[in-house]
């Protein structure tokens, strides 16, 4: 499966929950597929998905699920320790690791290789560290979800892009329905 | 009051329960104070841009967030000031450590201390610079003027505002 498929895939469980969407190629496809208020779209900054829902899930009580990319936490690796060390368990960090830089021209990255990222932040401090099957993402979302325990969840998925429109909704505008689904 | 003691007060008498911090030595004892405080949650990050991100974070989770960090962050963060805290619109104060000023030790420090201002003024960041000691008196100010205009907003803290290095 590519990314986009387990997008369709979980989007009815993503629906019910914040989630913080990563740079490029993801946040249009689940823009595409299934826009919610609950869902925050990053238009730029490369790494910071992982950060932004932390922070999001340390400062309230709902449930948070940043998606995030492989290449987007291999350029901000320092996020593993930092989500190791100030444990939120309403807090999942799914990585959908397609071995490669999806949004740029599937360039791959070195998870594709011999860097295991489930690794990577288990020796960071992660608790509870999962690593998935494409196929077996929609189950292990819920799971995860119906836990309430912080999750790292790797999704092993094969590189690839569906043709998606980009996010043409202004930041402040995403920003502001967002900020709104979180206190409603 | 000592000043590390006084910011920690204006911190915590604007609302702000959030911080992030990555350390330098001139902030060691506002660190330590933050610490002292059960009203703010003081989460360290590894890099400043990742704890502008938290920042972003807990700021959409209703907290007000404020960032600790030494001036050579600035060239850390242009891209998320750029593309996240400033495209979103979100308020940030940063206090920062203003190394490579008068009264500086380390010759490697002024070479990031000629840029700042001209990049922080370069991103239309309000800038404000604390040289002397009293000049923390306007920090109040500056907490409830950048929750107004949701910027960020940068605070210079040089070392002569520190009260210098002792016998280096
Ligand atoms: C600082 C920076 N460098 C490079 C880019 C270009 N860029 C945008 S998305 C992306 C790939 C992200 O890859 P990944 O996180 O694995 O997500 P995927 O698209 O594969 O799902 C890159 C390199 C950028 N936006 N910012
Ligand atoms: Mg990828």
């Amino acid at each position: 499966m590519i990314r986009s498929e387990i997008l369709k895939e979980i989007a009815p469980i993503l629906r019910d929950q914040l989630v913080v969407c990563n740079i490029g190629i993801p946040s249009q496809e689940l823009h595409a597929i299934d826009d919610q208020p609950t869902n925050f779209y990053m238009l730029g900054t490369m790494g910071l998905s992982s950060s932004i829902g932390l922070g999001l899930a340390l400062a309230q009580d709902k449930t948070v699920i940043s998606i995030d990319g492989d290449g987007s936490v291999l350029t901000n690796l320092c996020t593993l320790p930092t989500i190791a060390n100030n444990v939120a368990d309403n807090y999942i960090l799914m990585i959908i690791d397609n071995g490669s830089y999806g949004s740029t021209g599937d360039q791959p990255t070195y998870t594709g290789k011999k860097t295991s990222l489930a690794g990577m932040a288990r020796a960071a401090g992660c608790d509870n560290v999962v690593e998935v099957m494409d196929v077996d993402t929609g189950p292990a979302l819920e799971k995860a979800i119906a836990e309430q325990k912080m999750t790292v969840m790797v999704v092993k998925c094969d590189s690839g892009n569906a043709k998606m429109p980009v996010i043409t909704m202004d930041p402040v505008v995403i920003k502001d329905r967002f900020m709104k689904a979180v206190t409603a | 009051m000592n000043i590390d003691k006084k910011i920690t007060h204006d911190l915590v008498a604007n609302d702000i329960s959030f911080v992030t911090t990555v350390p330098c030595k001139q902030l060691a004892g506002v660190i330590e104070e933050i610490d002292n405080h059960d009203e703010i949650f003081h989460i360290p990050s590894n890099k400043e841009d990742e704890g502008m991100g938290l920042c972003a974070g807990a700021w959409m989770g209703g907290k007000r967030p404020a960032i600790i960090m030494q001036n050579t962050a600035i060239g850390v963060t242009i891209n998320t000031l750029a593309t996240l805290i400033q495209y979103y619109r979100m308020p940030l104060p940063m206090l920062i450590s203003y190394r490579g000023e008068l009264r500086e030790p380390v010759a490697c420090q002024v070479e990031m201390a000629v840029h700042t201002k001209a990049l922080l003024a370069q991103m239309n960041i309000p800038t404000y610079h604390f040289h002397k000691q009293s000049d923390v008196e306007e920090l109040d100010m500056i907490l409830k003027y950048t929750f107004m205009c949701n910027k960020p907003v940068a605070i210079l803290t040089d070392a002569n505002f520190w009260g210098g290095y002792g016998d280096q």
